[in-house]
């Protein structure tokens, strides 16, 4: 029934991690936790699903002796948060 | 005798099937219609959320407007004394004798050093009350006072403000006192209008009277007090109290 709306996104948190992702070729794991407001696991699972589906992809990298998380969204998931971002609007304009 | 049915059973039953039908027709209707209703109004809340997000990540949103309302007035009153001080010195080389008029250069000198110190004092003034507001409205926002947006911000606003400094330094140099306020009102638009990017983007109509506003005073030379009181205290105020209702009567999401 809502065509073209991805399931995978349907997550607030899932559709945040997208959404920062677009615009910033990178974050780290603790600017992003604090931009969505939510807790390391939660944050971590929700990153896991983005992963498996390479939506996302992982960087480890070590910042002196810290390792250092980041992600940046790959094209794929770039594409399909595109696809996600019009089927929202064309439901909306479909509405009103 | 046998009570004759109104209907016959088969019409009964064609009928109240139509009946049936036609209700589990309205109601998914109206079910449609209501789900609709909470879907759409779900969708752009999501839509809303996830541009929200990304001007949060890339921009600097926590620049108080209230800050530029203090650095308009601060602006004002210094222009107010400036202009007292010029008046002063002026009345006082028009009336003197042929003996003062040997120590009118000290004079010069000296009217220049106190607006010099009071140009000095109302930036120090504005900016310290800059800083201070902009971490009180960061904590609010939740957003890294010395965070990658913050950096950036700064970055592009300095860049134009020092070359324009310097400018300004070299055109005093010359003795070509009246392009000063011209300058500093043309350089300090076109720094605003590089941070646009960086931060909320009406900064950019801010800098972009200002740049109009220093090409004018460089038309009419030697108004420079009144357009920088113009450039600088009016439209600040101005900028600042828009500014401030329009982000911050605004509860912020908690999400």
């Amino acid at each position: 029934m809502i065509e073209g709306l991805n399931k995978i996104f349907e997550s607030r948190v899932r559709l945040g991690i997208m959404s920062v992702l677009m615009v910033n070729d990178e974050i780290d794991f603790n600017s992003l936790k604090e931009l969505l407001n939510v807790t390391d696991g939660n944050l971590a699972s929700h990153i896991a699903g983005l992963e498996k589906n390479e939506y996302i992809k992982v960087i480890k990298e070590f910042v002196g002796k810290k390792p250092k998380t980041s992600f940046a969204a790959t094209p794929s998931g770039k594409k399909a948060f595109q696809d996600h971002l019009t089927a929202l609007e064309n439901l909306l304009n479909q509405h009103n | 005798m046998a009570v004759k049915d109104p209907l016959p059973s088969y019409l009964f039953k064609k009928i109240s099937k139509k009946f049936v039908i036609l209700k589990i027709y309205l109601f998914t209707l109206q079910f449609k219609v209501l789900f609709n209703m909470e879907n759409s109004k779900q969708h752009l809340e999501a839509l809303s959320g996830i541009k929200d997000l990304m001007e949060k990540s890339t921009k600097f949103i926590s620049l108080s407007g209230l800050s530029g309302v203090i650095a308009g007035i601060t602006a004002l009153i210094g222009a107010f004394i400036a202009n007292l001080r010029i008046d002063y010195y002026l009345n006082t080389t028009f009336t003197k004798t042929r003996l003062e008029m040997y120590f009118s250069e000290n004079l010069m000198e000296e009217l220049t050093l106190e607006l010099f110190i009071i140009a000095t004092s109302v930036l120090v003034i504005s900016v310290t009350f800059g800083i201070l507001l902009t971490i009180r409205e960061s904590k609010k926002n939740g957003q890294h006072i010395w965070g990658k947006n913050s950096k950036l911000l700064l970055l592009n606003l300095i860049v134009p403000l020092v070359a324009g400094g310097i400018f300004c330094l070299i055109l005093i140099y010359h003795g070509l006192y009246v392009l000063v306020a011209p300058a500093t009102l043309l350089f300090y638009g076109l720094a605003l209008f590089n941070c646009g990017k960086y931060t909320l983007g009406e900064i950019k109509y801010l800098g972009i009277l200002e740049i109009i506003l220093g090409l004018v005073s460089a038309i009419f030379i030697g108004k420079g007090l009144l357009f920088w009181s113009i450039g600088f205290g009016v439209l600040h105020i101005v900028y600042g109290t828009l500014m401030h209702f329009k982000y911050n009567n605004k509860p912020q999401n908690a999400n």
